[in-house]
C-alpha cells in the first residue's frame, strides 16, 4: 500500500508569485520539507532553485512550518503533518 | 515619490540614533492600495551589527500575519547606515525582495547626521532608483 503524504497549504511571497501564476497560496505534498520543496518545484518549475542552494535552504529565505522557523526544527528534514501550513518569506536584510 | 509625515521621519531618526552604532531597521505600514504610511513598527535587528541588518525571523512572521489580518502592506522598509551615506549598498540591493515598498535609508554617521539625509529608493530586479521624498 502506498504511503500517502499530506498535501498542505503554502503561503507564497510577492516576489515568488510569478512562479505560481500570481497565486498567494498553493498546495504541495511531502513527508519532509525536502520532499515538499521537490513537489513544489515539480508543480511550479523554478521554485526549487529560488529556495535551495547546494542542496540547502538559501540563507536569506525564511521558511516557517506553522509558527516555527524551520531552521530550528531540522531545516529540510523537518517533518510535515497533515494540517500543517508553510510560509515562505524572503529575509528583510542588507548591509552597509 | 514617497509622501510621509514629519512624525514618521522623526520616529525613524529617533530609532536610528537610539541603536547607533548598530544599524536600526523597521517598517511603516499602511492600508493596502493607498500607498500611505500610517503605522510605525520598529523591528529588532537580529544581526545587531554596525554593518548589517536582518529582521528577526519570528518577529517578521508575526508582522506579515498581522498585515494580512489587517489588510495592510509594507509601505516603507527602513534601515540606517551608521558609517556610510544613506544610499543602498550592494547587499541592500541583492537582498531587496519587496518591489512595491519604498526603501528608506538614513545615515547616523557623525558628519551626515546633522544633514538630515533621509533618502528613498525603489529596488526592483537588482536596480535601485532614488525617488523624491515629500514630507507632510
Amino acid at each position: 500500500m502506498a504511503v500517502s503524504t499530506p498535501e498542505i497549504d503554502i503561503r507564497i511571497p510577492t516576489i515568488l508569485r510569478p512562479y505560481t501564476g500570481g497565486e498567494k497560496s498553493v498546495q504541495a505534498s511531502g513527508s519532509t520539507l525536502a520532499e515538499l520543496v521537490a513537489d513544489l518545484d515539480r508543480r511550479f518549475p523554478g521554485m526549487g532553485e529560488r529556495l535551495l542552494e547546494d542542496g540547502k535552504l538559501r540563507r536569506f529565505i525564511n521558511v516557517y512550518l506553522n509558527d516555527e522557523d524551520v531552521r530550528f526544527i531540522g531545516s529540510l528534514d523537518a517533518l510535515i503533518s497533515s494540517g500543517d501550513n508553510l510560509t515562505i518569506l524572503p529575509a528583510v536584510a542588507g548591509g552597509s | 515619490m514617497l509622501s510621509i509625515s514629519q512624525e514618521f521621519v522623526d520616529a525613524i531618526y529617533a530609532h536610528a540614533r537610539a541603536d547607533h552604532p548598530d544599524e536600526a531597521c523597521g517598517v511603516i505600514v499602511g492600508p493596502a492600495g493607498t500607498g500611505i504610511p500610517t503605522r510605525h513598527i520598529p523591528m529588532r535587528n537580529a544581526a545587531m551589527s554596525p554593518t548589517f541588518y536582518e529582521f528577526d525571523s519570528i518577529e517578521m512572521l508575526k508582522l506579515y500575519r498581522d498585515l494580512d489580518d489587517r489588510d495592510e502592506v509594507l509601505v516603507v522598509i527602513y534601515h540606517s547606515h551608521t558609517s556610510t551615506q544613506a544610499h543602498p549598498s550592494r547587499t541592500d540591493i541583492a537582498y531587496a525582495s519587496e518591489p512595491d515598498a519604498h526603501y528608506v535609508l538614513v545615515s547616523t554617521r557623525e558628519e551626515l547626521a546633522g544633514a538630515n539625509e533621509f533618502r528613498s529608493f525603489r529596488i526592483v530586479d537588482g536596480v535601485a532608483t532614488e525617488e523624491p521624498v515629500q514630507i507632510r
